[in-house]
């Protein structure tokens, strides 16, 4: 340190600032280390079943049913994925995929879309009953599924939505969730904003488009990953409105592979399909984050 | 270009009335400042104009045509928000094209007249920012390109420069005298900052409560305030007001003397208008106040030369002025004499 006295104080260029305390260098560095440690065990330790479900995919039949489990993957990774892709045990996995992304595809699209126009609504026009529509989207909050899915399942059949993709989507596809979280961000906008689009020419749809759908893309990118998740891990519902196996999905079909009575399980292909259905929540998860994240930087003030 | 007329305008928000009939002619190209004091109705007067806001009676016509039931955008108007109102999510020119996009303009033609606009703001280094990436006088131009660009007929300002340091905000008060003196379009600014008034109104309207109290050029309202309102508001320090029957034993009850702190010389004790002991003196260079209390109590403030010499605190000093110095309020406020 230089002392105020020192008259070359001002011309001595200024120092490179010391190292910090040894002391407390390690005592960050300890504190980092435990950190990652307990860090790394927990992944561990959440990962594991998935390794051996992982595992279990890779070998045979009689290597998973004789103990001890293995633990290292076995050499049928190609054969049983293969086998479960293509010919499955009720339906080939690949088409049970293949309707679950219709499915949680429909659903995640659906209710942004439904509740982007349902928040717009409600926050930027004045029309008669616009509470009574607020209190009524309010109310469905009480109402999951299960609460309704006798009476719904009632309506679904004599529409004659069963086993078809309107069944497994339109039911489930008005969310007051998802309604609340857009009208939340809508009435953080400032109003001057409509009002300088409304001097600009834009109608009110014009708006919606050009400058509120703009502005609410990381909410939708947040959104879109939890309601995809939501509707990928749909079961009950699928399960009531579908009886054709072609029909089915992945997450309702890999119960139904479970053996019933003395069949015998085939346990390989069970867990490879599991193991299936858990990669495309994964990719959307991986892709849409940095969408996400990207949004929230551009959007930072 | 355009004129602009209010007739009888009137705004309720149910059963309260905040604009309660306020009629105002403007020429074309003219620039008009509405000053008043917050809360006294400027931005719903504005508002009214530009169509954000309903018109609950009265008239407002842009060019002689009634405009009480058209849209904002098609009132040829452009408005300019205290907050700037950008579009986050757009780049500069996207900013300034955005209206023009929706009408419907050539791609051609926009480029040209943004970039127009850009070069006339100095913002041609900017064009592919975001508006958060730009300072506040910046954003504050672009609010501005945004409403040139468009060739309105009337620019509506809604306390612009509120939201700059007070330096900026001197340069942009030039800035937008000199732009709506080249492009010739009639302006209505709202500002509750009498220099901003007066410094850029050909005429300015002083609101009061709902009210227009006084229209006219700056310094006609500084000179012959109607209302006891105006004499108190346009001014600073703001004028003295003492009970008219102090000086003039016939005065009507309730009515009141103004007289401007600027106005006001220092005597002798026991000579001129008042008698009054100095308080405290505020010297602020090139001129001083003296802030002072007169026999029933009540303040009164001078404003001498940062030269002539200062009255010591606790002295008794008597205060004189002019005749026509003195302006004469009665008791509604309305100024009695010329
Ligand atoms: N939506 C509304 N509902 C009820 N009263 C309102 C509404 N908007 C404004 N007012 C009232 O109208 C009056 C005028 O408001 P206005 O915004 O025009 O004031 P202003 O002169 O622009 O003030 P400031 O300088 O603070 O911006 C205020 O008393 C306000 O309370
Ligand atoms: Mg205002």
């Amino acid at each position: 340190m230089t002392t105020p006295a020192d008259p070359l104080a001002a011309e001595v260029p200024p120092k490179k600032p010391k190292a910090q305390p040894d002391g407390m260098v390690e005592k960050r560095g300890a504190g980092l280390w435990l950190t990652h440690l307990g860090l790394i065990l927990g992944v561990l330790f959440i990962f594991f079943p998935i390794w051996l479900a992982f595992v279990a995919s890779t070998v045979t039949q009689p290597e998973i049913v004789r103990p001890p489990m293995p633990l290292w993957p076995g050499d049928r990774f190609f054969e049983n994925y293969g086998k479960a892709l293509t010919s499955g045990i009720n339906a080939p996995v690949a088409l049970m995929l293949f309707n679950s992304a219709v499915m949680a595809l429909g659903i995640a699209l659906g209710k942004i879309v439904i509740s982007l126009l349902s928040a717009f609504a409600i926050v930027y026009f004045r029309f008669p009953g616009r509470r009574v529509f607020f209190w009524l989207i309010f109310l469905t909050l009480m109402l999951p599924v299960e609460v309704r899915i006798v009476p719904t399942y009632e309506v679904a059949a004599s529409f004659g939505m069963l086993n078809s993709y309107s069944g497994l989507i339109f039911p489930l596809i008005a969310s007051a969730t998802a309604t609340f979280l857009f009208r939340q961000f809508f009435l953080t906008v400032p109003d001057e904003l409509a009002e300088a689009a409304r001097i600009d020419g834009a109608r009110p749809m014009r708006f919606f488009w050009d400058i509120l759908l703009p502005m609410s893309r990381t909410n939708i990118a947040a959104l879109f990953v939890i309601l995809f998740i939501y509707g990928w891990n749909q079961y009950l519902w699928p399960l009531l409105i579908t009886t054709d196996p072609s029909m089915n999905t992945i997450v309702m079909g890999i119960k139904q592979m479970f053996p019933s009575g003395d069949d015998v399980a085939d346990w390989p292909v069970i867990m490879a399909t599991s193991i299936l259905a858990m990669v495309p929540p994964i990719i959307v998860v991986i892709s849409m984050q940095r969408l996400f994240i990207r949004g929230l930087v551009e959007s930072e003030k | 270009m355009a004129t602009v007329t209010l007739e009888n305008l009137r705004k309720s928000y149910g059963p309260t009335e905040v604009i309660h009939g306020v009629d105002i002619d403007i020429a074309d190209g003219e620039f008009i400042v509405i000053v008043g004091p917050s809360g006294c109705g400027k931005s719903t007067l504005l508002r009214m104009v530009a169509g954000l806001e309903r018109v609950s009676a009265g008239e407002v016509r842009i060019d002689g045509t009634r405009v009480n039931d058209v849209e904002p955008m098609d009132r040829n108007i452009a408005m300019v928000f205290q907050n700037y109102a950008l579009y986050p999510h757009m780049s500069v020119f996207e900013n300034m094209a955005y209206g023009l996009k929706i009408a419907g303009t050539p791609k051609p033609e926009i480029a040209e007249r943004v970039s127009d606009a850009a070069r006339l703001l100095q913002l041609e280094d900017y064009l592919g920012r975001r508006p958060r990436e730009l300072s506040g006088g910046q954003r504050q131009r672009v609010a501005m390109g945004r409403a040139i660009v468009r060739k309105p007929a009337v620019f509506l300002f809604d306390e612009p420069l509120s939201n700059l340091d007070a330096k900026l905000r001197v340069q942009m008060r030039l800035e937008i005298k000199q732009l709506q003196r080249r492009l010739g379009v009639t302006a209505l600014y709202v500002t509750h900052d009498q220099v901003e008034a007066m410094t850029l109104a050909d005429r300015m309207v002083v609101m009061n409560a709902g009210v227009a109290d006084q229209i006219g050029a700056p310094l006609e309202v500084y000179a012959r305030p109607q209302t006891a309102f105006v004499a108190g508001f346009i001014g600073s320090p703001p004028t003295n007001f003492v009970a008219a029957q102090l000086l003039r034993p016939g005065a009507p009850d309730g009515a009141r003397l103004g007289v401007r702190p600027e106005h006001v010389r220092v005597v002798s004790p026991g000579e001129g208008a008042l008698q009054a002991r100095v308080m405290y003196a505020e010297p602020l260079g090139a001129e001083t106040l003296v802030h002072l209390k007169l026999a029933d109590d009540a303040l009164f403030t001078l404003r001498q030369d940062g030269t002539a010499p200062v009255p010591e605190e606790g002295a008794e000093i008597g205060l004189a002025w002019d005749d026509d110095a003195q302006m004469l309020f009665g008791p509604d406020d309305r100024r009695l004499q010329g």
